[in-house]
């Protein structure tokens, strides 16, 4: 099935503006259940954040002892483990080439994208000089052998990545032909990097608690914690595709792709085999470091028992749910796993940022987040749901792209498979010899 | 000629350091050090310190009011006894406080501030450099901060104060009085101790001076000297006359420095960031193989 049969033709400025205009008037029902809560927590949140900003009163209760909130520890932390899904399944559809998948990437990437930019809007907010930020990029002054600096620039340049990878559906949308045709020369390329810059910055995340060490408890403490964070992130953003993919699959059912119909439950069966072999590997870490650390004495008290929630609840539990699940082809049971292992993650960020940081503090004296803080933090979480609902509903991101785009792809793909045949080149001539001699 | 090639491929290399993320670089090299006419600071070829004898102490708080003074923050009442009641921390408006404890020795005071470590943490976890370690010891914070408070959250001894609230809120820990430092003067709070149980000096001389009082006086000290070898080495140095854990300190940080524990990650980046690309290409062209190849079947 093809898409749009006519692209919209834009000549010039003016119709471009108009086009835009046309676009930025909402689309679909307003008065949903979704809408009327969201939007006066995300009005509220706006208020909040100026007054933040300003230094007019004190939002957040972050303190000497507690440096770093849910800002950081949920936004910034989980949102990126979250994001996690658009790395892995890139490399899935685009360097493994494995078909099946096509039709979630653009929703897979488009989430991705949009949770770089609104988690890291979210660290902006969180860090008390944010005219500064500027200084990671610009001047003379770079902290090197920093993880944060690490960090920093590969989300930035990790964000032209992925948009790069999504800017089809904009040139799509625009009815852009020959951009689009540039831009989807540029996707793989721009894949390959940004699978390079999350496995550095998903775990340079991880990283970042190294020095740390002593405030945070022995129990999650390791000098393996990157490669906790990365081992994770896999499990995490196939997690937050399939759960993406149980909503989305109903609030956007008139704009889904043939494609994705007839393969959803496939895909998300093959999505839950994913999780389920990630999340071993991540279990099995743990327990080889809970056997090396020599811990086993600690099990045994309050925080004991609070790792062995995270650990067992909502790790070793999802992952036999997820195995069970794509065995039996079972939707329920990957979406109950789904769950549990996203809420696993949420619960383990925190617990690095957070809960497990300076445990010996008693309760009185601990960071709890302020209503404030939370109403910002849902606020960019909305925000997020927000631009992705706006794009996907303009936007060839379940739908089939236009039909002038796929027709430019069949094209391609006929000339790349006509090319070796027509043998005129040398390169043609050694590549045939090769087959040949195959 | 020779020179010539040799300095090209020294330029050659610090190029490609520069390009793979510059995150090669190890400790001792982190943070950029700054010199301010460091001639008129006897003894700064290494770093320079403090020594705090506790045995010494009496608890007179003449150092806090002289910090107070020198940095333009509130002076504190030295005539209250009441702060004594429970250990203080050092707060984003007063950079260092005097404890009292009750030992078996009887009552120790001790003076806290930042320990200027030789590899500091929180310089390795800045960003952008505005907390750095210079050339002469101090570690001083710049307003080129962008308030991240990744310092806070990796210090050990937990000194880095953030003003929250504010507009533009600073960083606030002792700079071991760097802006006196370059004018040739002692720290404020060295200067202001009636006791003389504060020393400055070059931290080489500062640890013998140390083990001199240590040796000298047998049983009226404990023979370690705390900051000599803690955390990779401090420029505040204490000796006291009972072990460091009765008098507030912590004992279990070990002597690695912290930026240590992060250089096994920074290693691996310059790897990943060469072998990652060229493993994911290679995988690419396999697949695209098999794609043609079961593309060209299809169509026959």
């Amino acid at each position: 099935m093809k898409g749009k049969a006519a692209a919209v033709e834009i000549k010039n400025f003016k119709e471009f503006v108009a086009f835009i205009l046309s676009e930025l008037k909402p689309k679909g029902k307003l008065l949903t259940p979704f809408n009327v809560i969201s939007a006066p927590i995300m009005l509220l949140g706006a208020v909040l954040m100026v007054i933040h900003l300003t230094g007019f009163a004190e939002v957040t209760h972050l303190s000497q002892e507690f440096p770093w909130g849910i800002w950081i520890g949920f936004n910034v932390m989980v949102g990126v483990a979250f994001a996690g899904g658009a790395y892995v399944l890139t490399f899935v559809v685009y360097v493994l080439r494995s078909e099946k998948y096509h039709p979630i990437i653009r929703a897979t990437v488009l989430n991705g994208f949009l949770a770089y930019v609104f988690y890291a809007g979210a660290l902006a907010l969180d860090v008390g000089r944010p005219w500064n930020m500027v200084n990671v990029l610009v001047g003379n002054s770079f902290g090197v052998g920093s993880i944060l600096f690490l960090v920093a620039w590969h989300f930035l340049l990790y964000m032209v990545a992925e948009f790069i990878e999504i800017s089809p559906a904009f040139a799509e949308w625009l009815g852009w032909k020959r951009v689009r045709k540039f831009l989807c020369t540029l996707t793989l390329g721009a894949v390959i990097f940004g699978i390079t810059l999350s496995t550095l910055h998903q775990s340079g995340l991880g990283a970042l608690f190294m020095m740390a060490k002593g405030k945070i408890h022995p129990l999650w403490y390791s000098e393996y914690v990157p490669i906790l964070f990365l081992v994770s992130s896999i499990f995490a953003g196939i997690s937050l595709v399939i759960f993406e993919g149980s909503i989305s699959h109903r609030v956007f059912k008139d704009k889904l792709s043939y494609e994705y119909r007839t393969s959803y439950k496939d895909m998300m069966v093959g999505l839950g085999k994913i999780c389920a072999g990630a999340m071993f590997v991540y279990f099995f870490l743990k327990l080889v470091l809970l056997i090396h650390g020599g811990h086993w004495s600690l099990l045994n008290t309050p925080m004991g028992y609070w790792y062995l929630i995270e650990v067992v609840g909502l790790v070793a539990i999802p992952c036999f749910l997820f195995l069970q699940g794509a065995r039996y082809k079972n939707l329920t049971l990957i979406r109950v796993a789904t769950v549990l292992a996203m809420l696993g993650i949420v619960i383990n960020r925190l617990n690095y940022s957070v809960i497990a940081y300076k445990w010996w503090i008693p309760f009185s004296q601990r960071y709890v987040p302020s209503l404030g803080e939370i109403v910002i933090a849902l606020t960019f979480v909305f925000i997020n749901i927000w631009a992705f609902r706006w794009i996907a509903m303009r936007m060839p991101i379940f739908e089939a792209p236009p039909a002038w785009a796929v027709e430019e792809d069949e094209r391609e793909e006929e000339d790349f498979a006509f090319e070796p045949k027509l043998g005129v080149t040398m390169a043609d001539g050694g590549k045939k010899m090769v087959e040949r001699e195959r | 000629m020779g020179i010539g090639r040799r300095v090209f491929l020294k330029g050659l290399g610090a190029g490609i350091a520069g390009v793979t993320s510059g995150s090669i670089l190890t400790p001792d090299k982190l943070g950029a050090t700054e010199s301010a006419g460091s001639k008129e600071i006897a003894g700064s070829e290494e770093f320079m310190g403090v020594l705090i004898d506790t045995t010494r102490c009496v608890g007179c708080r003449s150092c806090e009011v002289a910090c107070a003074e020198a940095h333009n923050f509130p002076v504190p009442d030295i005539e209250d006894e009441s702060v004594f009641e429970t250990p203080r921390q050092p707060t984003e408006s007063q950079w260092t406080v005097v404890n009292r404890f009750e030992t078996e020795k009887g009552e120790v005071f001790v003076k806290k501030q930042c320990m200027h470590c030789n590899q500091p943490a929180c310089a390795a976890a800045c960003l952008v450099n505005a907390m750095r370690k210079t050339k002469e010891g101090p570690v001083v914070w710049g307003e080129n901060c962008m308030g991240c408070r990744y310092c806070m959250f990796s210090c050990p001894f937990d000194i880095p104060k953030f003003e929250y609230g504010k507009w533009n809120p600073k960083i606030q820990k002792c700079n071991l009085c760097w802006e006196r430092l370059k004018k040739g003067e002692k720290p404020a709070c060295v200067e202001a101790c009636p006791e003389e149980a504060l020393t400055f000096g070059s931290r080489r001389n500062m640890i013998e001076e140390a083990n001199r009082r240590i040796y000298g006086s047998p049983g009226e000290y404990v023979s370690h000297i705390y900051g000599e070898h803690e955390v990779g080495g401090t420029g505040y140095l204490y000796i006291s006359p009972v072990p460091f854990e009765q008098i507030g300190f912590p004992t279990d940080l070990g002597t690695t420095a912290y930026p240590e524990y992060t250089t096994g990650f920074l290693f691996s980046v310059p790897f990943v960031l060469i072998l990652w690309p060229a493993l994911l290409s290679g995988i690419s062209y396999a697949t695209k193989w098999k794609e043609e190849k079961r593309k060209e079947g299809g169509t026959r």
